[in-house]
């Protein structure tokens, strides 16, 4: 009786995550439809239907398909790809509390771009800049899990992940302080505030094929984190190779974070939120979560991006800027909440 | 006696530079409940652990006549079903869930893509641990005793011919002590090799069929429950004496006062 209950229970639960996915999907689709509209020459959606099909007057095309596609697709793909490694770190590690923006993988990332940068060895259109914000981020998000150990609390992870930020952070402030040209520095520090602005099918090519590799590298893990909610003993003894799995989280997570800022710069906080307003809707389950998490992270992403341009101000407000100050006060609502975790940590 | 299924010969295990386990040969036949004691520190978990291949060892370990270190994580997760302390689930997941993961070593990661044979162990598990009730509740909102059970379905729902299970009565209730140890019983009955790792020399005296003694990480004595915990043991061993009775045809062992 209760078992037959219990079916019914699951299909109903899996009825929910399919709508609960489809309306992100549309809404998703909605916001490109809104990102490729709006700017300067404001376009109805169905305008940009017609232009990305190569309907409509020349003028709307161009705009449509060469200045506001690439922004738009860099939107979608850095904010899912955010969404999903914060879905993954939170699975590998148990803990709602992951992400690469508080373990510093961003700021890492855009410290090894900037060092590219004023070195000098490459200008921000050749793949110098995302290996060296890959390799950073790897570096960090390794280290951090070196560090922090193979159980670690909240607590612990939480401040070596300040530690390496703020290490990142002097390490490029250093980077600026010592580069003679103020042009450069005056480039950096704009870069770094995170922005889709101005961005080509240049950039696009250079972040998407990493933001892809990561993507799929996170998803190929997602039923060995299901097995990772019983701790990581109990799953190497169900057969996961628990050692494997972080270095290939840690992977994935470097070639999409690493990607992603090479191109935008640090975009925060959006792979910590996006899980969060998903487990209401799908539940606790770490595999389901990861879909849904990078869609709603493209949304965000999107929705941020749509923000900064509508937003009335006399300078352009930088998207990541928007992102963090959203995202920080959505941190401290999340300490706040965990903090009898936090609290047991201490003791 | 049926040959053994589990055997460890000349087993060392070394952690953080320190010698934990010394020199331990054991051999272990299936359908039997092996309870395996020892006082705190005595390396019983560390065992536990190496035998399932969960540390690296030194020695060789059989099982069912494959050499342990010539099997694949996932051939070892399917002939090993491992229970470790305190029951822990990260994540409010729904008790089925919890217990589908038992069917992970056999290729099904996803619960809610089980096959017919997955969903009928998964069952058969949840009923011999009488939590299909609990089926849509989160573990997470279920008392102590009730999560113990259904990491026990978990544990059963593997369906391998061994069962490590460290600690399984520790902060139960006596009700759900004796539930335990029935289950864990009606697993080896069934065929399975069984081994618990508890203090509770009571418990361990009335439902296993062999103990293993283990102090400062070497097996000091085994056998039969009353044979292996002698008065020389009880008091060389856990430095207690013992009350020792017999009752319904089992020992009877009640550690009484320190030495």
């Amino acid at each position: 009786m209760s078992v037959r209950d219990g079916v019914v229970t699951a299909e109903i639960g899996a009825r929910r995550r399919v709508s609960v996915t489809t309306a992100l999907v549309v809404l998703v689709v909605l916001l490109v439809l809104i990102s490729l509209g709006i700017g300067p020459v404001r376009l109805s959606p169905l305008a940009v239907i017609e232009a990305l099909f190569g309907g409509g007057s020349d003028v709307s095309q161009v705009i449509v398909r060469e200045i506001r596609l690439p922004r738009t697709i860099l939107g979608v793909a850095i904010g899912a790809i955010l969404g999903l490694s914060g879905a993954a770190l939170q699975g590998l590690l148990r803990n709602p509390l992951a992400s690469p923006s508080l373990f510093g993988a961003p700021q890492s990332a855009a410290f090894g771009a900037v060092l590219v940068i004023a070195l000098g060895l490459a200008d921000v259109r050749s793949y110098a800049l995302p290996v060296a914000a890959i390799a950073m981020a790897f570096a960090s998000v390794f280290v951090l899990l070196a560090i922090a150990g193979r159980n670690a609390g909240l607590l612990i992870l939480i401040l070596a992940g300040l530690a390496i930020s703020s290490l990142a952070g002097a390490a490029t402030a250093l980077v600026m302080n010592l580069s003679s040209n103020p042009f450069v520095v005056l480039e950096i520090a704009f870069w770094l505030l995170g922005s889709l602005e101005d961005r080509s099918f240049r950039h696009v090519m250079l972040a998407l094929p990493f933001i892809a590799a990561g993507a799929v590298i996170l998803w190929s893990q997602r039923n060995a984190f299901r097995a990772l909610s019983l701790g990581e003993e109990t799953a190497q003894s169900l057969g996961v190779d628990v050692g494997r799995l972080r270095l290939v989280v840690i992977t994935g997570t470097a070639l999409g974070v690493g990607g992603a800022v090479a191109v935008t710069g640090t975009i925060g906080f959006i792979g910590l939120v996006a899980p969060h307003l998903m487990r209401p809707l799908i539940g606790h389950d770490p595999a389901r979560l990861l879909v849904p998490s990078a869609l709603t992270g493209a949304a965000l992403l999107l929705a941020a991006d749509i923000a900064v341009r509508i937003i009335p101000s006399t300078s352009d407000i930088k998207v990541g800027v928007l992102t963090s100050i959203i995202g920080v006060p959505f941190f401290l609502y999340l300490i706040m909440r965990e903090r009898r975790a936090l609290g047991g940590g201490v003791a | 006696m049926s040959a053994a299924f589990l055997t460890a010969q000349h087993l060392d295990v070394r952690l953080a530079g320190r010698a934990v386990l010394n020199d331990i040969s054991l051999s272990l036949v299936s359908g039997h409940l092996v309870a395996l004691v020892g006082p705190n520190g005595a390396g019983k978990t560390t065992l536990l652990r190496a035998l399932a291949g969960l540390l690296p060892s030194d020695g060789a370990i059989h099982v069912g006549g494959a050499a342990l270190a010539s099997l694949s994580l996932r051939e070892r997760a399917r002939r090993f079903a491992y229970l470790p302390q305190g029951h822990i689930v990260h994540w409010p997941l729904p008790a089925r869930d919890i217990v589908a993961l038992g069917r992970y070593p056999h290729g099904a990661t996803d619960p809610a893509r089980l096959s017919a044979k997955d969903s009928d162990a998964v069952l058969r598990a949840m009923r011999a641990t009488d939590v299909v009730e609990f089926s849509d509740r989160r573990v997470t909102e279920l008392s102590g005793g009730e999560r113990s059970r259904v990491a026990l379905a978990r544990v059963l729902a593997v369906e391998a011919p061994v069962i490590l299970a460290d600690e399984p009565t520790a902060s139960l209730d006596p009700r759900y002590q004796l539930d335990v140890m029935k289950t864990l019983r009606a697993a080896a009955d069934q065929g399975g090799l069984v081994i618990v790792v508890t203090h509770d020399l009571g418990l361990a005296a009335r439902f296993a069929d062999h103990l293993l003694v283990l102090s400062q990480g070497r097996l000091v004595a085994e056998g039969a429950p009353a044979a292996a915990l002698s008065e020389q043991v009880m008091a060389d061993v856990f430095r207690v004496s013992a009350y020792r009775a017999e009752f319904e045809r089992a020992a009877v062992i009640v550690p009484w006062a320190e030495i």
